[in-house]
């Protein structure tokens, strides 16, 4: 099935990896400059845009703020409604929550609608291990799925893919996992998109399990909000019996009207819309409409964690609308694997360091792969200050410092990689506090400088590899004022000469 | 996982907040626009012709005595054989369909409505600035699926009392505890070189037909 980012290298391996890979990077500058134009097109149409912006900060930050006490409201919401509520801590609790939900009723298929919640904890794999099979049901999931890959943008999940991969994996692999593709299916996206309605019509007729995210719940009246494109979701939303919804903490919004920021703000930053094809929303259970059950597994997995931190609680606010990938230069050129989650781009960057901790080597690059251009905070519709949770998580990537981890407050370790350049900078110190020191330092190096390597040898070397060292002059400032007195007297200096 | 929260948020004051939508804070500034633009209900409803168009939705203009003639003809010219429709939808729009009428059961199968050629439905509200229509499963709309399974939506809006400029218009207008779609144009995806194609799972033809009032009536524009 399809692959795992566990054991990923991390972000400076995979990069260097990826950014070779002409055709990722065609694909990749191809797409995102396409959405990039229509998304500034589509924002420029609302002159209230940066209201609209503001106000979906605010609504967010005090949700976040209120985070209890909206959902002990949702709750009491979904289960007035005919749902049922459960609480997952972390992935194998949803895990295996989903699993025992889908026993139950005693089927071995489900139909998923895309989600990154089930991404994030891996649920396809989890009922695999199970004996039940979960087939993806969003164009771009099912690309994905059928070809053993991950998904690498939060949106479009297989954009690393061109049209003509997507024939290559269509006419390989559909025929394995239910109706093969067309004969003679070409590489258009409208027959590639035929090729899909074909392939998976079958399975909505027959399923009797649907799982989903969301993407808002409601506080005072426990909807949920799906927003789509395909009509995928709708069937999954309304044809199976039990409709099955993981969705984490962080999306809930306290009214009704909240609404009308957020279903201004999302189409228009995803896929650059005035709205969306199709947008689902549902209270508990409807008699005769839909599943006749419903439930809502609410996830925290490193959420409660990440609201611990004042700083970087903001990324909580995040809409999942992807519009900070579509501007990024590293996302543009590194793709979306190399970020090792689910959660790619700049959100990704602090997100998941964030829910998973500071916890190994690829969750401590991941505040650095960035070049702090500031684009990703241009474009978010909930105005997250992406480069200000980036400064300050690499902050705690060098000096450590107390967080929280599973719910208990722990104290970080400065991260090891780090060593050379924290004892570099107090060899530094303690230099300039030492003038004979540094003169006699500065001096050796103006002296071998004909000796000086261009690539640093040891833990410098990954410092080196994409910047040109320094070139030392042939002598020191200090050397040339005590030799000139800074031009006042003797032979004034050639630059002072330039100056005046 | 309350506590959890609860610890995470130590520094946010708990005292006299009373909860619901204030949680004890000032109220939140919503200094955007209620509706982009001033336009008479005239305009209001060309603009959502306008945008229904540019999602290729196929709109229809007819007053109501045209309208039995007009749906008629929209599924004649579909070649449907078989259509579904709510319930309650008004009986004399299907006077003049030739094809066999199908009513929205609720121990109808998906695979059922799998074999119907197209739907015809009215629709709650419509929404202007982004081409929108939502259906509430009213007596005129039905079950959700009949307007999802079929691969032909005939959508019928009244204006311009049922057209709203804005989303911010639009929701006080929808009740939150029944079940919603909105639809903007047929089902489409970005999901290959996040280029828009049209037509996936659900409807890949949607027709709206805008009926004015007697006497207000405007001929069917195509």
């Amino acid at each position: 099935m399809s692959g795992t980012y566990l054991g990923m290298p991390a972000f400076p391996r995979a990069a260097a990896v990826s950014t070779r890979d002409a055709q990722l990077r065609a694909n990749l500058t191809h797409a995102t400059h396409t959405i990039r134009d229509k998304r500034a097109r589509a924002v420029a149409e609302l002159d209230d845009w940066a209201q609209l912006r503001a106000a979906g900060a605010a609504v967010k930050d005090r949700t976040l703020r209120h985070l209890d006490r909206y959902l002990e409201q949702l709750e009491a919401a979904v289960v007035a409604a005919g749902g049922r509520v459960h609480w997952a801590a972390d992935a194998a609790e949803a895990n295996r929550i989903v699993t025992e939900l889908v026993r139950e009723t005693g089927e071995r298929e489900v139909v998923k609608v895309k989600s990154m919640a089930t991404q994030e904890i891996g649920l396809n794999e989890a009922l695999e291990k199970a004996g039940i099979r979960a087939y993806e049901t969003d164009l771009a999931e099912l690309i994905v799925q059928l070809g053993a890959d991950l998904p690498s943008h939060i949106l479009v999940p297989a954009i690393h893919r061109n049209r003509a991969e997507i024939r290559d994996i269509f006419r390989r692999e559909m025929g394995r996992w239910g109706r093969p593709a067309p004969e003679g299916l070409s590489d258009a996206p409208a027959e590639l998109a035929e090729a899909a309605r074909l392939h998976l019509r079958e399975k909505f007729l027959t399923a009797k399990v649907g799982i989903s995210g969301a993407n808002f719940m409601v506080a005072e009246t426990g909807t949920l909000v799906v927003v789509e494109s395909e009509g995928n979701g709708r069937m999954c939303l309304t044809l199976p019996e039990t409709l099955i919804s993981v969705v984490g903490i962080e999306k809930v919004v306290p009214t009704w009207q909240d609404l009308e920021i957020f279903l201004q703000l999302l189409p228009r930053s995803s896929t650059a819309e005035r709205m969306n094809p199709y947008t689902s929303t549902w209270t508990g259970t409807v008699d005769g409409d839909g599943p006749r059950t419903f439930h809502l597994v609410l996830l925290d997995n490193g959420r409660t964690d990440t609201l611990a931190d004042t700083v970087g609680r903001q990324a909580l606010r995040c809409i999942r609308c992807s519009a900070c990938l579509n501007v990024c230069p590293v996302y543009e050129r590194a793709g979306g694997h190399a970020y090792g989650s689910p959660y790619p781009g700049p959100i990704g960057a602090i997100l998941t360091p964030q829910l998973r901790g500071l916890a190994g080597p690829l969750e401590e690059s991941l505040p650095y792969a960035s070049s702090l251009c500031g684009a990703c905070y241009e474009v978010c519709p909930v105005a997250i200050d992406i480069p200000e949770v980036l400064v300050h998580l690499r902050e705690r990537v060098v000096e450590g410092g107390p967080g929280v981890r599973d719910g208990a407050r722990v104290v970080l370790k400065p991260a090891k990689g780090h060593a050379a350049e924290r004892a570099a900078m107090r060899a530094a110190a303690w230099a300039f506090d030492h003038p004979r020191v540094l003169r006699r330092g500065m001096r050796l190096a103006a002296r071998t400088r004909r000796l000086h390597p261009r690539r640093l040898p040891g833990p410098g070397r990954a410092w080196s590899q994409a910047r040109d060292l320094p070139v030392v002059p042939p002598e020191s400032f200090r050397e040339w004022w005590r030799r000139t007195r800074g031009g006042s007297s003797g032979q004034p200096s050639r630059e002072q000469g330039d100056t005046e | 996982m309350l506590a959890r929260v609860r610890r995470a948020l130590a520094e946010v004051p708990r005292e006299g907040a009373p909860g619901g939508a204030g949680a004890g804070e000032p109220p939140l500034v919503r200094d955007y626009r209620r509706v982009h633009g001033s336009r008479t209900a005239a305009e209001t409803v060309d603009l959502l012709a306008e945008n229904l168009a540019d999602y290729r939705a196929l709109v229809h203009r007819s007053d109501v005595g045209g309208l039995p003639a007009l749906i008629g003809r929209l599924l004649a010219e579909r070649g449907a054989r078989r259509v579904v429709v709510p319930r309650g939808l008004e009986p004399g729009w299907l006077a003049e369909v030739g094809a066999e009428v199908v009513e929205d059961r609720a121990e109808q199968t998906a695979r059922e409505l799998d074999a119907v050629d197209s739907v015809v439905t009215g629709c709650a509200v419509a929404i202007a600035e982004t081409g929108t229509l939502v259906l509430d499963a009213g007596p005129d709309q039905g079950r959700r699926r009949i307007t999802l399974v079929p691969d032909h939506h005939v959508c019928v809006v009244r204006v311009p009392g049922q057209v709203v400029g804005s989303v911010p218009e639009a929701l006080p207008r929808l009740v939150p505890g029944r079940p919603l779609t909105w639809i903007s144009g047929p089902s489409a995806t970005s999901d290959i070189e996040l280029d828009r194609v049209e037509g996936v799972h659900g409807p890949r033809t949607l027709e709206v037909v805008l009926v004015e009032a007697a006497g207000g009536g405007v001929a069917d524009g195509g």
